[in-house]
């Protein structure tokens, strides 16, 4: 059914640190690789090796650089506080889980659909009849269609992990979330107000992307803290030593002399 | 975003099969002996063809065809559910038409399928430009040019395919004879029609405001400008393919006089031609009816190739899009 859902309580999603993530891939990497071996798996590549490699991979890892400039209405305190140091972001992209998203209401079939239990967005294989039409409306490219399928892939939020009674609870979590070595990716349930997400998000300023898309992602962005002026304001490092021999004794001044030479 | 033939053709093929089934279908509503038996089911028999013809390219478009039956089912939500609805359902009055032209049916009758039939094609069209227009993700399609031009474009091939046709089948019947005057206003106005429209149209995309931007993409914005400097993959992938076709401005350029002139100027001279033909040559005029309707069919193919090569996709911004 590809009518979406009433809105529901519980909204599972992902809340990303742009402050810390480093771009080391290791999340897009771990997904790939559980989502290869899990449920929903193999992950299919259309070409896995050679000089033009193509696959479906359910989050990519870009990197922006930001270059300060004015902002419009912005006064000079607010700009001074800004900072002037240019920035580089590393910025994870995978589905939002959006609340009110078209790539479900546009699918003709009702393999897209997001869940009424949890919002997690899916698409049923069996019924995909791989038109591409849910993936030309997420305006987050969040999905990418199989050749090797004919039908559309898209991330699960690792449903196959998150309810699996086999793991460890601590194990329970998203592959991409247990493999970020900086722990800038944070699991849990975005509509429950007193969860370590949602307070993660009150506090630092979680943000949605795109929101004049009207599509109300779930998953949050935290910003990136403002940079120090680095080059500027930091300590100066020790200037190189200047020890004035001439006053020294006359062994150190026979050694500095053997020495300089 | 890329132009898939298969999807290009579809378009612009049901979109003149329902162009010329609406015409017919609302001549039959106020005259239901206007057509000859042979006439009639000519132009009905050449209606479905476009559109059955059509509807198999969009399949050709599907990773797995053989559960095409399945998108017949989210109309509630989805517009390319409803245009496959709308598009079988118009088969009913098709079908019950022909057979009412073949045995000579109810003038009443013929009257309410005429209308049916009418009503269905408009619906069908209107669902086509649906699936184009509900697409926030691509400015270009999200346009209010989008569906007027759908739906004249489609009046325009109809109006002009029943004129060859006619030219093809002339049966000496004074009223659809293929110089009739009806016939040559109808298709001047809908060319003119269509060449305002089509400019207006590009004129809109090349003036809106983008809907996002890299900073917009990004949340980034407050910081400053966001410029990409790393891709996430160094080869394409799926979304780059599908939605990072990017066309040359100076080929758009040349692309949009091309097509102007084909769907606008140049029906309303060959159909002023043909009927200033039809009293010397018969033939001459038959023939310039029927050059004219290949080549505003090329007309419109270039059209629709445009609409998709020139549409910009918002993830693209994610990929050092500037804008869309
Ligand atoms: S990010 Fe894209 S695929 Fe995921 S729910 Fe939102 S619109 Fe749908
Ligand atoms: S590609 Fe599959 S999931 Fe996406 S809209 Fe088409 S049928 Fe639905």
């Amino acid at each position: 059914m590809t009518s979406l859902p009433p809105p529901a309580a519980k909204k599972l999603g992902l809340v990303i640190d742009l402050d810390i993530c480093v771009g080391c891939h290791a999340c897009a990497v771990a997904c790939k690789e559980w989502n290869d071996g899990g449920e929903f798996g193999p992950l299919p590549d259309e070409n896995p090796y050679g000089a033009e490699p193509l696959g479906v991979w359910f989050n990519r890892v870009h990197s922006y650089e930001i270059t300060p400039s004015p902002l419009a209405g912005e006064d000079g305190a607010q700009r001074k506080e800004r900072g002037n140091t240019p920035m580089t972001v590393h910025f994870p992209r995978s589905c939002l889980h959006c609340e009110t998203p078209d790539c479900v209401s546009v699918c003709p079939t009702g393999a897209s659909y997001k869940r009424v239990e949890d919002g997690i967005v899916l698409v049923d294989e069996a019924k995909c009849i791989g038109c591409k039409l849910c993936s030309w409306a997420c305006p987050y490219g969040a999905r990418e269609y199989s050749e090797v399928r004919g039908t559309m892939q898209k991330c699960t939020l690792c449903v196959d992990r998150i309810y699996n009674e086999s793991f460890e609870e601590i194990d329970r979590q998203p592959a991409c979330v247990m493999a970020c070595p900086t722990r800038a990716r944070h699991f849990g349930d975005l509509g429950d107000a007193d969860s370590a997400v949602s307070k993660l998000v009150a506090e630092r300023g979680g943000y949605d992307l795109m929101p004049q898309m009207g599509y109300k992602p779930v998953n949050k962005y935290l910003p990136p803290r403002p940079r120090r002026d680095g080059c500027s304001s930091a300590p100066k490092p020790a200037q190189d030593e200047k020890t004035d021999f001439s006053t020294a004794s006359p062994l150190l001044r026979w050694i500095d002399k053997v020495l300089s030479r | 975003m890329r132009p898939a033939f298969s999807v290009i053709f579809f378009t612009v093929m049901s979109g003149c099969g329902y162009g010329l089934l609406f015409l017919c279908g609302l001549a039959l509503t106020f005259d239901s002996a206007l057509f000859g038996r042979i006439e009639g089911l000519t132009l009905l028999g050449v209606g479905a063809v476009f559109v059955v013809a059509g509807l198999l390219a969009s399949t050709l478009h599907l990773g797995q065809p053989q559960r095409a039956w399945r998108a017949f089912s989210q109309w509630r939500s989805s517009w390319l559910s409803r245009e496959g609805v709308a598009s079988v359902a118009s088969f009913v009055p098709i079908l019950a038409l022909s057979w009412c032209l073949w045995h000579g049916g109810d003038p009443n009758g013929v009257h309410a399928l005429g209308a049916l039939l009418a009503l269905l094609a408009v619906i069908t069209v209107v669902c086509t430009a649906g699936i184009y227009t509900s697409l926030k993700t691509i400015p270009a399609w999200h346009n209010r040019f989008v569906l007027p031009g759908y739906l004249l474009l489609g009046l325009l091939g109809g109006a002009i395919w029943i004129r060859a046709l006619h030219g093809l089948l002339d049966d000496g019947n004074p009223r659809f004879a293929v110089g009739s005057p009806g016939l040559t206003w109808l298709i001047a106005t809908l060319a003119l029609a269509s060449w305002l429209l089509k400019r207006a149209y590009w004129n809109s995309i090349d003036t809106a405001p983008p809907a996002a931007t890299p900073e917009s993409a990004t949340g980034l914005g407050r910081f400053g400008a966001v410029r990409s400097v790393e891709a996430p993959h160094t080869e394409k992938n799926y979304l780059t393919h599908e939605m990072g076709f990017a066309l040359a401005r100076k080929h758009a350029v040349r692309l949009r006089a091309v097509a102007l002139i084909l769907i606008g100027p140049l029906p309303i001279v060959l159909a002023l031609a043909t009927a200033l033909l039809v009293p010397r040559s018969p033939t001459l005029a038959s023939c310039t009816a029927i050059a004219a309707a290949l080549l505003v069919t090329a007309g419109l193919f270039v059209e629709r190739w445009l609409f998709f090569a020139e549409a910009k996709h918002v993830v693209m911004l994610y990929y050092g899009g500037a804008r869309s």
